[in-house]
């Protein structure tokens, strides 16, 4: 009960305060507009280059949209903590850690759904992008997977806030890698082999793909092997994400670091 | 023999003087701050990266020249990253370490401690233009020809001046807010996207292509790509980038001016 308290309530409070205030207009500033200019400037450089068509572009930033939050917003659940000098506090309390952090991820997993659905619908009726009836479903299922998916990779950033202070710089980093080597903006045929391979076992290649298919006509059944293996994706990196915040809490605690990592 | 000090400090000359050693040496000062700062150098050093290596995988068929131009404009998204992200929030980066208000107090004018954290924070962006033009060398192969050399040399200052000044407006009208960092990088990707670094003007739709014309950005790329291809007189938009400059200086001083009026008189510069 007390985890669940802590995993539900405690998850919640911490996300919130990431808003000072509970001011909307931060979120929109922060959060729903970037997301929009972003995925205009793929779309019009997606023309220039003659590449994809914009539905390409559309799907695949929508998708990645819901990246940013969950990077930021779990680094920030570490980075924050030390700037309000209370991450000491969080680690010498008896709570259970995936409690607490699993706790903090599901926040940012609904504000990934909701920042994805938003881009996705004004994007849509910015660019003319037609999507089928038929595909709202399983578009919706499949950006609450890559929601998840990127929120795992983003509990893997909060555990490296243990370890390096500059969360920031790590979550950007990651952010742009997704950029280039997740097939949201270069396609994967247009890759060396090796980043291609890379991209199959990074959060939202698998999603923006089955988005693609989707918004172009393709069934449920078409693209579940591909929402499969964004959520396989996603588990992995929340697996690794609660395991390395055990290993950088540990070698923290062991090196008296944590306050000045 | 006081009173005649203080004449003597009080002649145009010895204040322009006095204000200009203030300037470069906040300028120095700040400039070398900012490239010890792990946050800042990352935004310098991976946005040309980052989009030099997307434009050479989305214009596979493009090739020397048009790489060239992509690392430049890379460069150019660079100086503006570092401006949007740290630039409008310069000054509440000085309440946040409280010193605000010892500067807006000291006898100094405000606006010449602001102009050079401006124009430092965007002038940390020559290492994107430089880590640009190394990267698509190196790695791509690509030769580094350029038309006009002292067209070119001559661009690049006033280009990041330019933008610093732009960077200095943005921080003067956002004084008052403490979401100044945020509001600063609302601009980062539709500046990218109007000014012509990687996407063509042409391609956006006719009513952004005025807009353009108001950022520096547009003019400082424009230089560069002119300098470097030799398709047009780089001067022009040398020209333009030093009224826009002038422009962004005057509006910056006014706003300076008036919100700090206006904070002073509410008691709210540490507080907005």
């Amino acid at each position: 009960m007390t985890n669940l308290r802590l995993l539900t309530i405690g998850g919640l409070i911490s996300y919130r305060a990431l808003f000072g205030w509970l001011n909307p207009f931060s979120y929109v500033i922060t959060i729903l507009i970037p997301s929009l200019t972003q995925l205009a400037f793929f779309v019009y450089l997606g023309r220039t280059a003659h590449v994809a068509d914009d539905a390409y572009y559309v799907a695949g930033n929508a998708l990645v949209a819901a990246a940013a939050p969950s990077l930021f917003g779990m680094a920030q659940t570490v980075a924050g903590e030390r700037y309000t000098h209370t991450l000491s506090l969080l680690v010498v309390s008896p709570a259970s850690r995936i409690a607490v952090f699993f706790g903090r991820s599901l926040p940012a997993t609904i504000n990934g759904i909701v920042v994805s659905v938003w881009t996705l619908a004004i994007a849509a009726l910015m660019f003319g992008i037609h999507v089928p009836a038929h595909a709202l479903a399983p578009l919706a299922s499949t950006i609450v997977v890559t929601a998840f998916s990127c929120v795992g990779i983003g509990l893997f950033n909060a555990s490296l806030g243990l370890r390096w202070r500059e969360t920031a710089v790590i979550g950007n980093l990651i952010l742009y890698v997704l950029l280039i080597f997740a097939g949201v903006n270069v396609p994967l045929s247009r890759l060396p082999g090796w980043m291609s391979t890379l991209a199959q076992g990074l959060p939202v290649t698998h999603g923006a793909n089955a988005a693609r298919q989707l918004i172009g006509g393709a069934s449920l059944g078409h693209v579940l092997p591909l929402i499969g293996a964004e959520a396989l994706v996603g588990a992995v990196y929340v697996v690794i994400g609660l395991s390395t915040i055990s290993l950088f809490e540990l070698e923290a605690r062991r090196g008296a670091t944590l306050e000045v990592a | 023999m006081a009173v005649t000090d203080q004449r003597a400090l009080n002649l145009p000359i010895v204040r322009t003087v006095s204000l200009a050693r203030v300037v470069l040496f906040g300028l120095g000062l700040h400039f070398k701050m900012l490239s010890r700062s792990p946050f800042d150098m990352f935004v310098v050093v991976a946005s040309p990266l980052i989009f030099a290596t997307l434009a050479y995988f989305l214009f596979q068929n493009g090739q020397g020249q048009s790489l060239l131009v992509a690392a430049l404009a890379s460069g150019v998204m660079g100086i503006w990253s570092t401006t949007t992200a740290q630039g409008a929030g310069a000054l509440q980066t000085q309440r946040r370490l409280g010193i605000l208000e010892l500067l807006v107090a000291s006898p100094t004018p405000f606006w010449a401690v602001v102009l050079p954290i401006s124009v430092a924070i965007s002038a940390i962006g020559v290492y994107s233009l430089a880590i640009g033009l190394v990267y698509v060398r190196v790695f791509y192969g690509v030769a580094i020809t350029i038309h006009e050399w002292i067209a070119f040399a001559v661009s690049i200052p006033v280009a990041i001046g330019a933008i610093g000044c732009l960077g200095f407006l943005f921080a003067s009208v956002l004084v008052r807010y403490r979401s100044a960092f945020m509001l600063g990088n609302v601009f980062e990707w539709p500046v990218w996207m109007i000014s012509g670094l990687l996407i063509p003007v042409a391609v956006l739709p006719g009513w952004l292509q005025p807009v353009s014309w108001l950022f520096a950005p547009t003019w400082g790329m424009r230089a560069l790509r002119h300098s470097t291809l030799g398709t047009g007189s780089a001067w022009t938009d040398v020209a333009v980038c030093i009224a826009l400059s002038l422009a962004y200086l005057v509006a910056g001083t006014l706003a300076l001016r008036f919100f700090l009026r206006s904070a002073r008189a509410r008691a709210t510069l540490a507080l907005t």
